[in-house]
């Protein structure tokens, strides 16, 4: 399927510059004209690793391997790789844990996040301005930094090769409660004063006032924590040795190694594994720009 | 950025509900009221609290400790050694590499992944058509894992059946040996970079190009001034703050690089590409040596602390 519709976008960056050009007639100025041709073969350049992942992964080995190395292969394409890499069922269970525990991260990360974002922003609690300074200033600590202590914590609790290891060590995003508070002190105080009069409590006023109206920056939150979980390699690399509980960013690492020359397979697992977040992508893109947009700026 | 770090001084204090003015709550005493804000805001926080102090402040803590010790792998052999996994590590001549190949990667990387993400939204953003499909294309590599970029262009990069090297060749230039070629390597893995995590930056800017006002270009461009003019003296300037903070982020997400390196050349050739997260990772993992491991994260942390400060200061100083 990624086959088939990744290369089209460079299809359309050329029909796209064409439309351009007979715009130009209509007063289009001569620099829109070339910015557009400029962006056109860029992006065209930045689709070809795609296109090239493809056209390999849907050869033969022995064509994949054959030298000159041609776009179109002389015995034609075939889904031989993608059987081979979908039949050895790897792919599947892989997909299931990224899937499961990237959920898991996100949703673990979004609940706790604003509740703490909320007790900064709306409670007038003894101690919170230690608080959000101790949060925003680990935001300096890299990870790579606590994962020889990590792996000893999580060895000791025995939790290596579970998907605790994997989940409980990536829910603190303190860039992210940061967000979130910016977002909670805009909403209007007079709402919760409305309902702290009527007698509601503040897990109610959270839940049924606070939450509702931060729907937007949720879902940025959501959707940049389960990104990067998606993505992550280097901890899910140590927590995990078992087969069955790698994510698949680890295991298309041992495929690699196991299969070391077989470069049709390689790049149809890859294709594999990229398939779900550019499915998602196409599907979610203005939501997806917007909160990377939103979430990305957390430094400031 | 550690700036943030001092106290929220213009957080109103007032009570919702309650202190504020012509709102009066009759029943409650105010200092009932501290008490019970006291505990709520505690009960919010301790979710978080519960899981920051347990997977981030714990660990930095049994870490700094770990440092102090001989610490293996395998056996339990945690004596107290004081200082001396740092004085062995001052001395390692490969912990030294490492970190000059980190800092070697990030140089080489930063100016990049602004430049060309500037570019690109400077670019799309001159109103072209089928914005979607630009924002498409340059964003969605940021959207795969480490291990596809490394599969797909370990494989472009393979020196006899790779994409480069045939097109090199096409041109009538000598094909390259890139991830094996000690000179080229580290310049493979920036290309691979950037085209993996230019797009990031490339929808920071893209955002903050929106929000320059139109009506700066309009005054412009009635006072005759064209486009170049106008990029220079409106766009750039405009673009300060995000500039200064994108280079922040890149400069600290680079430091951190590890991913793409071990995945395409395993720090090779010959340890030119090595990063020190991979040392880290080896000295504790392949090593079996926990404490010597965790010395070498504190000076990775204290290095990034100290890089941090930099630029806080000149960042402050520009701005001042």
């Amino acid at each position: 399927m990624a086959t088939q519709t990744l290369p089209r976008p460079a299809v359309q960056a050329g029909t796209a510059v064409a439309g351009r050009t007979s715009g130009r007639r209509r007063k289009m100025p001569l620099s829109r004209v070339v910015a557009t041709a400029i962006v056109a073969v860029l992006a065209v350049a930045w689709l070809v690793p795609f296109a090239w992942a493809a056209v390999t992964a849907l050869k033969t080995e022995t064509e994949a391997a054959a030298t000159p190395i041609s776009w179109l292969p002389a015995s034609g394409f075939t889904l031989d790789a993608f059987a081979k890499v979908l039949g050895s069922g790897n792919i599947p269970t892989w997909t299931f844990n990224s899937l499961f525990t990237s959920v898991a991260i996100t949703a673990i990360t979004l609940v706790i996040s604003a509740s703490a974002a909320y007790a900064i922003s709306r409670i007038d609690f003894r101690g919170k301005n230690v608080m959000m300074g101790v949060i925003v200033a680990s935001i300096i600590i890299p990870p790579p930094v606590l994962i020889i202590p990590l792996f000893q914590q999580m060895q000791s609790l025995n939790l290596i090769d579970t998907y605790w290891a994997l989940i409980l060590p990536q829910v603190i995003h303190p860039p992210m409660v940061f967000v979130l508070k910016k977002f909670f002190d805009q909403i209007p105080r007079e709402l919760e004063e409305a309902a702290l009069m009527d007698g509601a409590g503040r897990l109610r006023i959270f839940t049924t006032i606070v939450l509702p109206l931060s729907r937007p920056i949720l879902a940025a939150v959501a959707i940049f924590v389960f990104i990067g979980a998606w993505n992550n390699f280097l901890w899910p690399f140590i927590a995990t040795n078992e087969n069955s509980l790698l994510t698949l960013p680890v295991g298309l690492q041992t495929i690699k190694s196991a299969y070391g020359i077989q470069y049709a397979q390689n790049m149809a697992s890859a294709l594999l594994a990229a398939l779900p977040l550019i499915v998602v992508f196409l599907f979610f893109q203005r939501q997806i720009i917007k909160g990377v947009a939103t979430t990305g700026l957390a430094g400031t | 950025m550690p700036r943030l770090a001092a106290p929220q001084r213009r957080q109103p204090r007032t009570v919702p509900g309650i202190s504020a003015p012509g709102n009066p709550v009759p029943h409650r005493s105010a200092p009932r009221r501290r008490l019970r804000e006291n505990w709520q805001g505690w009960a919010f926080m301790a979710p978080f609290l519960a899981f920051f102090l347990m997977f981030l402040v714990w660990p930095m803590m049994s870490g700094a400790y770990m440092s102090l010790t001989g610490k293996s792998l395998t056996g339990a052999n945690d004596t107290f050694i004081g200082l001396a996994n740092y004085g062995e590590a001052f001395a390692d001549p490969d912990m030294w590499r490492s970190l000059g190949n980190t800092l070697y990667f990030t140089l080489i990387s930063t100016v990049p992944l602004v430049v060309v993400a500037l570019a690109l939204a400077a670019l799309v953003n001159m109103g072209l058509p089928a914005q979607w499909l630009w924002r498409l294309s340059f964003f969605s590599p940021f959207l795969l894992a480490s291990t596809v970029v490394s599969l797909f262009f370990a494989w472009m990069y393979n020196p006899e059946l790779g994409l480069f090297n045939d097109i090199l060749m096409k041109l009538g230039l000598p094909p390259v040996a890139w991830l094996n070629d000690p000179s080229v390597a580290m310049w493979a893995i920036v290309i691979a970079t950037v085209w993996w995590t230019v797009g990031f930056n490339f929808l920071l800017y893209l955002a903050a190009l929106q929000n320059i006002p139109q009506q700066h270009y309009e005054a412009a461009s009635l006072d005759g001034a064209g486009g170049w003019r106008q990029f220079f003296s409106i766009t750039l300037p405009q673009l300060g703050p995000t500039t200064v903070m994108i280079v922040i982020l890149q400069v600290l997400a680079s430091l951190k690089v590890f991913d793409q390196i071990y995945q395409m050349t395993g720090g090779g050739p010959g340890g030119t590409t090595r990063p020190v997260v991979q040392y880290i990772f080896e000295a504790g993992f392949t090593g079996y040596r926990l404490g010597y491991s965790a010395a070498i994260s504190y000076i990775f942390f204290g290095l990034i602390l100290l890089i941090s400060l930099a630029q806080l200061f000149i960042t402050r100083k520009r701005s001042a």
